[in-house]
């Protein structure tokens, strides 16, 4: 567990707790582009329990998130210049959103964490700042019932912590609204890139192994010469549906995500049936717009998880018809391009 | 970004306004502005943008508010068909996906 971040210790009636460093080390921002990668994402986390930000003393703020490293360097770079304490829960290195909606960032937690640290001794007050985005876990009632603890929630954004401070613990209508900008959209296309896992590379060479077979027999020149289109063909639509679609995401004019990566997937095949990518013969084309259309608009489906507008019902709602219909055009796609390498028409 | 709205008229929150004591407390969690107070008592100003995620119904502490919660992920509802379950979510270290 990476503990760079503390910096020493500070004595408090509570026993002794962590000062930690509120700005990122370049390890830090490195750790952050890997874990958008999903690379190592299991390591990191952060031991729960108080830590100190400045000198803080009995009348600090106690500002309370989860062991997701992310959060929590977030919040403590967020905090710099103010003296305040933070207290780590356990929310198994999920960020605080997720893990309120699975339960992990909950009342539960939070009234645990506040008994075993003492943090009725670490503090006089009695005020704690969860993120807004906690409130999905945790019912602030029931904190102040079991603990005497108030909860009150801050910003949507740990950058907007100052402003929430400066303005007397309150946040404004904007800083209380999730949105969904272009840049958080990136941010959250590779998890998904990498969604197919070994399947990404399994395809693709049944494919290439397929395509050198023709009514004729079978022609190992044809897989390197337009073989290799197959690739291109797959990924573009694979693509199509998790990368351009979530990109392009408030422009594509459909409700839906599956109809939008839809859009997105036949827009590629068009490109690619200009190039001359995908064969000759009209079945053999129409083939390649079913699968990629099916694949680009089951991908784009997706992304609802990691939309942050979408809701349950409505996902139900738009699943129960596009999950037969993806399916229906990738088989019908697939039987079709199949066909085609055997029979000529 | 108001083009960022789902699916009209599928969204199951209900709000019993005989209960609430106008103590806005879903106003505060509620992350896309869904509900407005009006004569002191809270009302469902924009029920389309609700993506369901329970935080008001959690915090209102008359228990004025129902809502059917969970993931608004088309994986997760895949792995709850899967298994059997309710939908859920299978990225236990996940940092950005729910
Ligand atoms: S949280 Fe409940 S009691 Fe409070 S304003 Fe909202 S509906 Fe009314
Ligand atoms: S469920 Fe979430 S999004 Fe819907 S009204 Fe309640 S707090 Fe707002």
């Amino acid at each position: 567990m990476d503990a760079s971040f503390i910096t020493g210790h500070l004595q408090t009636s509570a026993g002794p707790v962590p000062q930690i460093s509120t700005t990122w080390s370049r390890r830090d921002r490195w750790n952050t582009v890997k874990t958008r990668w999903s690379v190592g994402r299991m390591s990191y986390r952060v031991l729960p329990g108080p830590y100190a930000v400045g000198a803080p003393d009995h009348a600090s703020r106690v500002f309370v998130t989860g062991n997701y490293k992310l959060s929590f360097d977030h919040l403590r770079r967020a905090l710099s210049g103010i003296d305040a304490w933070i207290l780590v829960i356990d929310t198994k290195g999920i960020n605080v959103w997720c893990a309120a909606g699975k339960g992990t960032f909950s009342t539960k937690e939070v009234v645990r964490r506040i008994r075993i640290h003492h943090l009725g001794e670490l503090v006089d007050h009695r005020k704690i700042i969860l993120p807004q985005l906690g409130a999905t876990g945790v019912a602030a009632h029931e904190v102040k019932k079991m603990t005497g603890f108030s909860v009150i929630y801050g910003p949507v954004k740990a950058a907007h912590i100052k402003a929430f401070l400066d303005d007397g613990l309150k946040a404004s209508d904007a800083m209380r609204r999730v949105t969904f900008p272009t840049a958080d959209r990136l941010k959250l296309i590779p998890v998904d890139i990498f969604y197919g896992k070994y399947y990404l590379l399994i395809v693709p060479a049944i494919f290439l192994m397929l395509s050198g077979f023709t009514p004729g027999g079978y022609s190992v020149d044809l897989v390197f010469s337009s073989g290799w289109k197959t690739t291109v063909n797959l990924f573009a639509g694979y693509l199509a549906g998790c990368v351009l679609a979530p990109a392009l995401l408030p422009w594509i004019p459909f409700r839906r995500f599956a109809l939008k990566g839809l859009a997105t997937g036949w827009l590629v095949a068009l490109v690619l049936a200009t190039l001359h990518f995908l064969g000759a013969g009209a079945t053999e084309i129409i083939a390649w717009f079913l699968m990629i259309g099916g694949l680009s608009s089951f991908m784009a489906m997706n992304f609802t998880g990691s939309s942050t507008f979408t809701s349950l019902s409505g996902v139900q709602k738009e699943m129960k018809t596009a999950l037969p219909v993806q399916i229906a055009m990738v088989s019908v796609g697939l039987a079709g391009w199949i066909f085609t390498r055997f029979f000529a028409l | 970004m108001n083009n960022l709205i789902y699916l009209p008229g599928v969204v199951t929150l209900a709000l019993d306004v005989e209960k609430c004591n106008g103590c806005r407390m879903c106003m505060i969690v509620c992350p896309h502005a869904v509900f407005e107070m009006e004569n002191k008592r809270a009302v469902i100003r924009r029920k389309d943008f609700c993506m369901e995620c329970g935080a008001c119904a959690k915090n209102c502490p008359e228990g004025a508010i129902a809502v059917k919660s969970g993931v608004g992920c088309a994986a997760g509802i895949i792995n709850g068909i899967l298994r059997g379950t309710e939908p859920t979510c299978d990225c236990d270290s996940g940092g950005t996906c729910c």
